[in-house]
């Protein structure tokens, strides 16, 4: 798994490629950690070159979500999202709780 | 009825799903069906390191394919402690975020996209089957 960092004026975009397991989970957690110790909360995570995304990857986007949810000052949104990525999604009921957008441009333009 | 026996460590879950990837595919499973496939054995070999040997590096997991026309049957043991599953809660998966629980989405993915799951809990070893059939709406 590899990721990317890029800050914009109004968010912090991660993206993603490779695969997601418990193995390459810590490195995730990581990442999304260095955003929100910085004081930054609305994160996009571009999935556009995801391959695999395991329960543990789900685990640190609920958590994620949570922090960066807590007192309103943010939110992560998911961009990008290939279809079976976008199956687990469905199954796992994350539908209702992170905004899902079709590419980058719209989901950084939401914040 | 090709069998790879692996260290019990997430550096062989990736290789684990290139074995099972490959003979799901040669059976003629769809994209999807062969992403259910390999979601099913990641979360299962992840809990076998995680609950029944408790860490990495404690023993090693033998994964067995068997393959007809129709299905694939996956057969995971290991030497570690008995885990079941199947007395974890499923997730509410309707709960508000505040109160969502991040555990149990594992189990429940291995158990909505698979036709069979079973385990079994031997002398020596744990045992889990898991059974994919072709064509199963995923």
């Amino acid at each position: 798994m590899e990721t990317v960092l890029t800050k914009y004026k109004h968010c912090d975009m991660v993206k993603v490629s490779g695969r997601v397991d418990s193995l390459t989970a810590p490195k995730l957690v990581e990442e999304l950690n260095k955003i929100t110790t910085s004081g930054h909360f609305k994160i996009v995570v571009d999935l556009s070159e995801i391959q695999f995304l395991s329960s543990a990857g789900l685990r640190i986007l609920i958590a994620t979500q949570k922090h960066c949810k807590r007192y309103n000052r943010g939110e992560v949104v998911l961009a990008a999202v290939p279809e079976n990525i976008l199956a687990v999604f469905e199954l796992a009921g994350f539908t209702s709780i992170f905004k899902i957008f079709d590419n980058v441009i719209s989901a950084v333009g939401a914040f | 009825m090709p069998t790879q026996t692996y260290p019990g460590r997430y550096e062989s879950l990736e290789k684990i799903a290139i074995f099972v990837r490959h003979e799901a595919e040669s059976i003629g499973l769809t994209h999807a069906e062969v992403f259910a496939v390999e979601t099913a054995v990641n979360e299962a070999v992840s809990n076998i390191i995680e609950h029944a040997y408790q860490g990495e590096g404690k023993g090693d997991i033998t994964c067995t394919c068997i393959t007809d026309p129709e299905s694939i049957s996956i057969i995971l043991e290991d030497f570690g402690h008995p885990f079941d599953p199947s007395l974890v809660p499923p997730p509410d998966l309707n709960a508000p975020l505040k109160s969502r629980k991040d555990h149990g989405l594992g189990i429940f993915m291995m158990q909505k996209w698979m036709d069979e799951v079973h385990f079994e809990f031997c002398k020596d070893c744990n045992r889990l089957v898991m059974v994919k059939r072709k064509e199963k709406k995923v």
